[in-house]
């Protein structure tokens, strides 16, 4: 168990220290941060002062110390178009992001799962077939199609819910939350659901094919045979197998929410990281690119470790793998 | 009743073998499940029309929305032919389904902006199929050190979505390069994003397959009378992964149509003076509110009907390569 734990824990060390490497080269060669910061009509003396105030004249092994020291400590430098702290943007638009994603990671699991039990267990209702085939053109609808689109009925013709932006926040000192009032609730329902509907499709997808699989096995026909309840058979054995590979999808798909959260966060309008980054790019904001790129490898190192460990928490056959691989 | 062979058909000439496999490609499997797949049929039928629409489109496009001078602003926003919209305005037949905020006819724009995402589609797709074919057969075939090397990157990448990678990889061409050039170059930059993020998917199943391929008798045998290994793989082993690479092929392609549209949506994409699908729904996107609808929504249709169909051969394509499943 331990050197599985510590095996994984070196994996996310490398995949960590390449994508520093990779943003580090971002700012040191992709466009003169010196030019960036003081423009092209600067003295060579403001220059040279900047040059050796950022470091940028130490031995590149150096600077890259630095900028890994720094990185640890929130310290990303200053985004070149606003001239201000990119940790400081970054902790003022990552509460929102996180909202969404979580609301439809939520959404998702919530109505994807029993979706997926659902129509695996009875296949040839006419709803399991309606559901099935709604979710293969769910699957064709791009992101922004549906947000455009949900825009569109709701918020133009129909006039329901508002169209972008957070409303009212609460201010709880370091995080502002949208969740604790109706007004905000009215806001996050549309990009939520537009994020979550094609995670839901996935899952229910998934679920739905994993139930097949698993109630041909023969213990559940063992099961059977020994006269369980249908409602045991079904919940008790065969969905609880059906949760190791949906536990890995889940958590491979919390990654693409993230991601995905640009755009629903560029339809909706939604003040969160995605935005932030948008512009970056858009601008060639350097600092601002490079220190998303590692916050998503963080995040992501951090989730595929917690899947991996869930994993082996939720399956005992990896377990006594592992111990008995130990002992000999 | 003995059959005479003339020398020349004992070794068939390069034409006799194109016309059996035309023979055996309609006498197969694969054609026999086509034609029992209504669901296939249709599909294909689509994909083919909208294809030939896409490839006409100078030629059969009402308007010519390519050519700037065409355009006149005095037709700008006109709603479909025979909707009339809140400001009371009337479609024109000659505008079929409206015109956008520079009186370009949105059936026109639609034709020619399916003909970019496609030729970007196409492009990065082939280059993805191409790059990962190679190092996924290299990558099976040779083993060792170097299939790890490959395989770690392509796990690693495979964590990151795609669209990400293709985001970044255009900011970081955007950061490297002048910006009139980046102008220039930027469809070139977007097949290469796209490219990026998708021979993870190429590469792991020929990797699979010439693992599968590699145990094999031919094989062996081929190694044992000394044949070279590039030989071995380019003649032997790849025509045998051929089916898998179809099928991730034209999956990929309504990924990458999709992945396209997505980053032109978001304005990284291609340039507004040659509209993708993406950039027409983006163009569209801010007349909603008016309710000025048609400029998105028809884009957009026409997007999802393409990755639909797209889609669905590409489901068809596996199942009827799949031999399990017969």
């Amino acid at each position: 168990m331990l050197a599985f734990i510590v095996q994984r824990l070196l994996q996310a060390i490398v995949v960590m220290f390449v994508v520093a490497l990779i943003s580090f080269s971002l700012f040191r060669y992709v466009g003169d941060p010196v030019n960036n910061m003081l423009g092209q009509d600067s003295s060579t003396e403001q220059r040279e002062l900047l040059r050796e105030r950022l470091g940028l004249n130490d031995p590149v092994p150096v600077q890259f110390f630095h900028y890994v020291g720094n990185a640890l400590q929130g310290d990303f430098g200053l985004s070149y178009r606003m001239g201000k702290p990119v940790d400081e943007l970054i902790a003022k638009r990552l509460p929102a992001t996180i909202e969404l994603v979580a609301v439809s990671a939520v959404l998702a699991l919530l109505f994807g799962v029993p979706m997926g039990v659902y129509t695996g267990l009875n296949r040839n209702s006419w709803l399991s077939r309606s559901l099935l085939t709604v979710s293969l053109v769910g699957i064709s609808l791009p992101t922004f199609v549906i947000g455009i689109l949900m825009i569109l009925v709701f918020g133009v013709w129909l006039g329901w819910l508002p169209t972008f932006g957070r409303g009212g926040v609460v201010d709880l000192g370091v995080w502002q939350t949208s969740l604790l009032t109706l007004q905000g609730w009215s806001h996050i329902l549309m990009p939520a659901i537009t994020l979550a509907l094609f995670q839901l499709t996935l899952i229910m997808r998934l679920v739905r094919a994993e139930m097949l699989e698993v109630l041909r096995t023969d213990y559940i026909k063992f099961a059977r045979a020994r006269g369980l309840r249908n409602q045991a058979i079904n919940y008790g054995h065969a969905l609880k197998n059906t949760l190791v590979p949906v536990i890995t999808i889940m958590g491979l798909q919390i990654g693409s929410l993230l991601a995905f959260s640009i755009i629903t966060e560029t339809v909706f309008a939604w003040p969160g990281m995605g935005l932030l980054f948008l512009q970056g790019i858009q601008f060639v904001d350097i600092p601002v690119m490079s220190s998303y790129l590692v916050l998503m490898a963080l995040f992501f190192v951090i989730i595929n470790l917690t899947v991996d460990l869930l994993y082996y928490a939720v399956d005992p056959r990896l377990r006594s793998q592992h111990v008995g691989g130990a002992a000999h | 009743m003995a059959v005479q062979v003339h020398p020349n058909e004992i070794v068939p000439s390069f034409g006799r073998r194109v016309v059996d496999s035309v023979h055996r490609f309609f006498d197969g499997d694969v054609f026999h499940s086509f034609r029992s797949s209504p669901v296939a049929m249709i599909a294909f039928a689509v994909t083919m029309l909208l294809f030939f629409l896409a490839a006409f489109a100078p030629w059969i496009a009402p308007h010519n929305t390519d050519d700037v001078s065409t355009l006149n602003l005095m037709n700008a926003r006109l709603p479909p032919f025979g909707v009339t919209d809140d400001f009371g305005t009337e479609g024109v037949a000659d505008f079929l389904l409206g015109t956008d905020d520079q009186g370009r006819d949105i059936l026109s724009a639609i034709m020619f902006g399916l003909l970019v995402s496609l030729e970007v589609g196409f492009a990065s797709v082939i280059l993805a199929a191409v790059v990962g074919t190679v190092l996924g057969l290299i990558s099976g075939y040779v083993g060792g050190k170097l299939d790890s090397v490959i395989m770690r990157i392509a796990d690693v990448q495979l964590t990151f979505p795609a669209i990400l990678i293709a985001l970044l990889i255009d900011g970081i061409v955007a950061g490297l390069l002048p910006r009139a050039l980046h102008e220039e170059l930027k469809i070139y930059v977007l097949v290469l994003a796209i490219a990026a993020s998708q021979w993870v998917n190429f590469a792991r199943t020929v990797r699979g397959s010439t693992l599968v391929e590699k145990g094999k008798e031919y094989v062996q045998a081929a190694k044992v009378i000394g044949v070279h290994p590039a030989l071995i793989m380019i003649r032997h082993v790849l025509p045998n992964v051929t089916g898998p690479v179809l099928v991730i092929g034209t999956l990929s392609l309504a990924l990458a149509v999709l992945t396209e549209a997505t980053l032109s949506f978001l304005g990284v994409g291609l340039p507004v003076t040659r509209p993708s699908l993406g950039t027409l729904i983006r163009i569209g996107q801010q007349y909603i509110f008016s309710g000025e609808w048609w400029m998105t929504i028809y884009p957009s249709l026409a997007l999802v009907i393409l990755v639909l169909a797209v889609n669905l051969l590409g489901d068809w394509l596996r199942d009827a390569l799949n031999p399990k499943l017969r």
